[in-house]
């Protein structure tokens, strides 16, 4: 258990440090704060402009989303990047646990993704005005962990698809976007075409939006407990899956000798 | 000078056409931008600025395909080591790098078409254009003037070594600027001097007159303004910046 552990934990943040070595506040602040921040602020005032929810909607919705930018681009990358380093194979050879391999690549991540998501917040505090309660934040961060972490497994499942995928970030990059449209955000889920609020159903970040909304608005967590169940079970459906094609890949591609082919 | 716009302007096209991450940026993406948009117009009550949130939509398309490609065009040169050699061939860095972007902006342009084509089907967008020959004007102008503008980015991009990061940074702040999917009253009166510096800002003003009813020829003016002014701008940035990195030997930044 200890050396699980210990896999999982700083296996997971040496394999961070190694694949994201690149990152430097010149890379980091640009893409993973200000996107964010103008991201924000776009759908806030498109909003506003369209008359169609209160700003408060735009700002929850907002910040809870952008811990996917870290989450599934991050997960990802963490999965995926090991064949593009050309580190797949040794990592591979090892007889180390998978399943604290693959799972403790996901700890940095979301932490990264809280991060992103909490700065999301304090721009809709101090540039937009958000001021739900200092009452309501131990409850909103706990949703907001339950969502980053549901983000993070379709990350994982999104990387394991890149074990083999040529073009991985597109799918990254497609997925986010539709993320966008399909999991509420900038949207009440009701009011998409069905087949979209159905599929939006099956997403990460769609119940927990909901819910962070309706503890922004002054529920409490007992409220929206199964709402917040529901986006654990998402997630946990998505670890599972990633896990178990990434085992399937894996095997697959040393039977086929694909390991690091592109 | 016009055999080395078109030859590369044509190889860029191509190379972009069959990018997939240039195909997400100009089609896919301001396509689900739009369908958002359109959700939020319909949910407020506006279905009559649908026409408007397309013209938008698209428009963002185009200024991300500008904004990826111009800050990839020196960084893509620079990894595949082919920098040097423009750098030394005979031609001028701005007009080698004119063509490139001339292209983003081109493929950006796919954007526009791919947002009306879809409101029109899903949305029943009506596409009944108040100044028909002023949007077939407008439209080019627009998208050369971006590409102008993209030109003015990647020409202070080659002494910026993460250029890309930069990308992701603009691609929020320009839509939002530029009002092109809202109204730039809604931002601070301090922000309004930076939207009318921009071109897409006047852009969008004129393709939307020309689409929705409106003066057009004093925005498209402004548009080609400040499309040369960025050009100028290039020329400039591109003769000093080029300089400076052969003096410090910076231009690889490996």
């Amino acid at each position: 258990m200890t050396r699980w552990l210990r896999i999982f934990f700083v296996g997971g943040l040496i394999a961070y440090r190694g694949l994201f070595n690149w990152i430097r506040p010149a890379i980091y602040i640009p893409t993973m704060l200000g996107a964010p921040l103008f991201q924000l602020i776009f759908f806030t005032k498109l909003g506003e402009y369209a008359n169609a929810e209160d700003a408060s909607f735009y700002i929850v919705g907002n910040a809870v989303q952008v811990c996917a930018m870290a989450s599934v681009y991050g997960m990802t990358m963490a999965v995926a990047n090991e064949r593009w380093f050309g580190t797949l194979g040794p990592l591979l050879a090892s007889p180390a646990n998978r399943a604290a391999v693959f799972l403790g690549r996901g700890v940095p991540v979301f932490a990264n993704g809280l991060l992103v998501s909490a700065f999301g917040f304090t721009v809709g505090a101090v540039v937009l005005g958000f001021r739900p309660g200092w009452s309501v934040v131990p409850a909103l961060a706990a949703v907001v962990v339950v969502t980053a972490l549901s983000c993070t497994a379709f990350g994982m499942l999104l990387g394991s698809i890149g074990l083999r995928a040529k073009d991985f970030f597109f799918a990254a990059n497609l997925a986010y976007f539709l993320m966008l449209l399909f999991c509420g955000v900038n949207i009440p889920i009701e009011s998409l075409a069905p087949w979209m609020e159905a599929v939006g159903r099956c997403l990460p970040l769609t119940h927990g939006i909901i819910a962070a909304r309706e503890v922004a608005g002054g529920a409490t967590l007992a409220d929206v407990s199964g709402l917040v169940w529901t986006e654990a079970l998402v997630g946990a459906c998505y670890a599972a899956v990633a896990f178990g094609l990434f085992r399937l890949l894996e095997r697959e591609s040393r039977r086929s000798a694909v390991l690091d082919a592109y | 000078m016009l055999r080395v716009i078109w030859t590369g302007f044509v190889m860029n096209v191509k190379t972009l056409s069959v990018s997939s991450w240039f195909v997400l940026m100009a089609v896919m993406q301001p396509v689900i931008f739009a369908t958002i948009a359109f959700y939020m117009f319909k949910a407020g009550g506006q279905e009559g600025t649908l026409l408007y949130a397309a013209l938008g939509a698209g428009m963002m398309g185009i200024w991300s395909s500008v904004l990826f490609g111009s800050g990839g065009m020196i960084q893509w040169q620079r990894w595949q080591g082919t920098l040097e050699l423009g750098v030394a061939s005979p031609p001028s860095l701005t007009l080698l790098y004119l063509p490139f972007a001339l292209s983003n902006s081109f493929v950006g342009a796919y954007a526009l078409v791919a947002t009306l084509l879809w409101g029109r089907l899903f949305f029943d967008v009506p596409l009944h254009f108040v100044h028909p020959w002023n949007f077939a004007l407008a439209v080019p102008v627009t998208v050369l003037s971006l590409a102008l503008m993209g030109l003015l980015m990647a020409s202070t991009f080659i002494l910026y070594r993460h250029a890309n990061a930069l990308s992701n940074l603009l691609e929020y702040p320009i839509w939002v600027l530029s009002g092109l999917l809202f109204s730039i009253s809604l931002l601070p009166a301090w922000t309004h001097p930076v939207s009318y510096v921009l071109p897409p800002y006047w852009g969008i003003q004129s393709i939307r007159h020309a689409a929705l009813g409106g003066p057009v020829w004093a925005p498209l003016a402004m548009t080609v303004l400040l499309g040369a002014l960025c050009l100028a701008g290039a020329w400039a940035a591109f003769s000093w910046f080029e300089r400076l990195s052969r003096d410090r030997a910076t231009l690889s930044l490996t």
